[in-house]
């Protein structure tokens, strides 16, 4: 596809996105829509780091503090999420780069920097449990009905709002992809992700490089918790944080596949579409029968099509490309400690 | 103020000899983690799964069909060698030359299967053994048989791990493939066997903690979330592939699990592990054994 081409048919698409709250109303499609457009959001934050190699299983922390951080300054301070959810991304931010700094001025790579932030989902899961007193613990914790002005408060009983909301976070999240796609980074962190130590000696500031692309991807995350908690109005340790969700992100970025902008969307299209049907079609008999799927389902993706539904796809039609480069070539690449 | 301080010093001892105890098994889990990680180079993710597996395996042998449990417990870790060997040929044999990171992830759709199989298969009812150890009091402490049973098994457990690798050819030749994997088949060693063979072993171990966790706590799919990040902590504190360094670590953790617990929630004993353990990859990145490059 050429490049106008390519630019009218997002035009035609995006259009479309606008105008279905308007045309088709059923609540409960548009619900799943909402939370379609929201987890994109997620995964394609999570995918900002992911596809350069940096495996994080510590987004759900980023998710957790962005939902609770919010939530936590409407209730008991009063201040408007318009200004909680900022802050809430800031704290993620600083989060990143107090665990991001040292992980990557030490050349934490591959495994270790896996199970560090597998730590720092833990930590932040741990903390929302153990400050029950504010945070209500596993119970759950739900922000106050705004008394008043329900914009102020960005709450808003009505689908489309949040719909049109969500839909323009998420082209947020893709523009943001778009941006650092064509950008001196990602040409940077590609070199990086295939050896670190070529891409040093080349002139590449890796732990400079690495820092931002965790930095952009943690607060995008924060933010999608934090509009997570705004629509469903009720948020538990275990929906927005901890090791499940951040292995969710995974597993969604990984089936959409991680290289291509859409590939998260589309993992998230998959997944939510997954659960839901097994959802109505067994009723409470499908507890856990979806993470039997999907885990089944990510298992057989990461053995058969490392790239991904979307990318395989898109390979098919693009035939004319016979090398593929070598860290797609290789799903991710990661320099290995004493290699 | 003088008796304050008393029970005081009496209640730190006591957390100290009860961290030492839980030291013991988180020790015996890291230690099979850390085996398949120096030889196959993977890190299994699903591994704290694979003891929950192992505990509802205990859980239905002893309360369901009778039998001792001592007669459970060998078939219990069989079970668990075989599931993990299973693990190995189905899920990582296939990703070998893959990198590394995928492997991992392919491990985190294993523990998804397991939970969600346990969940379906058994419920999300919290479950236990029903033996009640009796306590053992010591002066003014209180320390539980089953800690201290676990404690004692888990060394067991270890000294042979130790004695298989050290004394049989099999073993020898175990160490030298997590030595250099490339060289080895050059030598005229099975890598592929070999790496059955450990992947067994690692699942043996934790069907081993399995039989020891189930005194201690009820089983639920969930189970295996309470323990499993705690012991990639450790094996990462220990270095990936360290052996000692894991050991040690593994009640270097539970010293400040049982002490930040004594003096707060047990949340915030974990809180504290978890803040030491980032704290510790500032000072010493590669583990806390790690020659320094």
């Amino acid at each position: 596809m050429t490049g106008q081409g390519r630019l009218v048919a997002w035009g035609i698409g995006l259009a479309a996105l606008i105008t279905l709250p308007f045309v088709y109303r059923d609540p409960y499609h548009l619900h799943i829509l909402v939370l379609i457009l929201i987890w994109s959001f997620a995964y394609t934050s999570w995918s900002m780091m992911g596809r350069f190699g940096l495996v994080s299983l510590g987004h759900g922390g980023f998710m957790g503090i962005g939902a609770y951080v919010t939530a936590l300054l409407w209730n008991h301070l009063g201040v408007s999420p318009w200004i909680g959810i900022p802050v809430s991304m800031v704290a993620a931010g600083m989060l990143a780069l107090i665990v991001g700094y040292p992980c990557f001025r030490f050349r934490i790579t591959g495994h270790y920097f896996v199970l560090v932030t597998l730590a720092l989902s833990g930590i932040v899961l741990q903390v929302i449990t153990a400050t029950r007193d504010y945070t209500g613990g596993s119970l759950g914790y739900t922000p106050n009905r705004a008394p008043g002005n329900k914009l102020l408060a960005l709450q808003f009983d009505d689908k489309t709002t949040w719909y049109l909301i969500a839909l323009a976070v998420w082209l947020g999240g893709i523009v943001v992809w778009h941006l650092v796609d064509r950008s001196m980074s990602r040409y940077a962190l590609e070199a990086i992700s295939e050896d670190e130590d070529a891409a040093a000696a080349a002139g590449v500031n890796v732990t400079a490089e690495k820092l931002k692309i965790t930095l952009i991807s943690a607060v995008m995350t924060a933010l999608a918790g934090a509009i997570y908690c705004q629509y469903q109005m009720f948020i538990t340790p275990d929906t927005v944080s901890g090791i499940a969700v951040s292995l969710q992100m995974v597993f969604a970025a990984i089936v959409g596949g991680l290289f291509v902008s859409l590939g998260p969307t589309v993992g998230a299209v998959i997944t939510i579409l997954l659960a839901e049907t097994l959802r109505i079609g067994f009723g409470t008999k499908a507890v856990g029968w979806d993470n039997l799927v999907y885990g089944v389902l990510l298992v057989l993706f990461i053995i058969f099509l490392p790239k991904g539904i979307l990318g395989s796809v898109l390979d098919r039609l693009k035939p004319q490309r016979k090398v593929p480069r070598a860290h797609e070539q290789k799903a991710v690449q990661i320099a290995r400690p004493g290699t | 103020m003088q008796a304050f301080l008393d029970i005081f010093d009496i209640y730190l001892l006591e957390a100290v000899i009860n961290g030492i105890l839980l030291g013991g098994v988180l020790a015996l889990l890291a230690l099979g983690l850390n085996l398949i990680f120096g030889v196959i180079d993977v890190t299994w993710i699903c591994y704290a799964e694979l003891v929950m597996i192992g505990m509802y395996a205990m859980y239905f042998m002893v309360q369901y069909y009778g039998i001792s449990y001592f007669i459970a417990a060998p078939l219990t870790i069989l079970l668990v060698a075989m599931l993990g060997a299973l693990l190995h040929y189905l899920v990582i044999a296939p990703l070998l030359t893959a990198p590394p990171i995928n492997q991992l992830l392919a491990t985190g759709g294993v523990l998804f299967v397991l939970q969600s199989f346990a969940t379906v298969a058994f419920g999300i009812d919290f479950r236990n053994l029903g033996i009640r150890l009796p306590v053992l009091a010591f002066g003014d402490m209180n320390f539980s048989y089953a800690r201290l049973l676990s404690f004692l098994a888990a060394l067991v457990g270890m000294v042979a791990v130790y004695l298989f690798m050290t004394r049989t050819f099999t073993g020898t030749a175990i160490r030298a493939i997590s030595q250099d994997r490339q060289i080895m088949a050059l030598m005229g060693v099975d890598t592929k066997r070999i790496y059955l063979i450990t992947s067994a072993i690692g699942g043996g171990l934790a069907g081993l903690a399995a039989c020891l966790l189930v005194l201690q706590y009820d089983v639920h799919p969930f189970v295996g979330l309470s323990f499993g990040p705690i012991t990639f902590l450790i094996c990462v504190l220990g270095g990936l592939g360290n052996f000692i360094g894991g050991f040690i670590a593994a009640f270097v953790f539970a010293e400040i699990i049982s002490l930040g617990g004594l003096f707060s929630d047990l949340e915030w004993g974990y809180v504290l592990a978890f803040a030491f353990f980032i704290v510790m990859m500032f000072i010493r990145p590669a583990g806390l054994l790690a020659r320094r490059r």
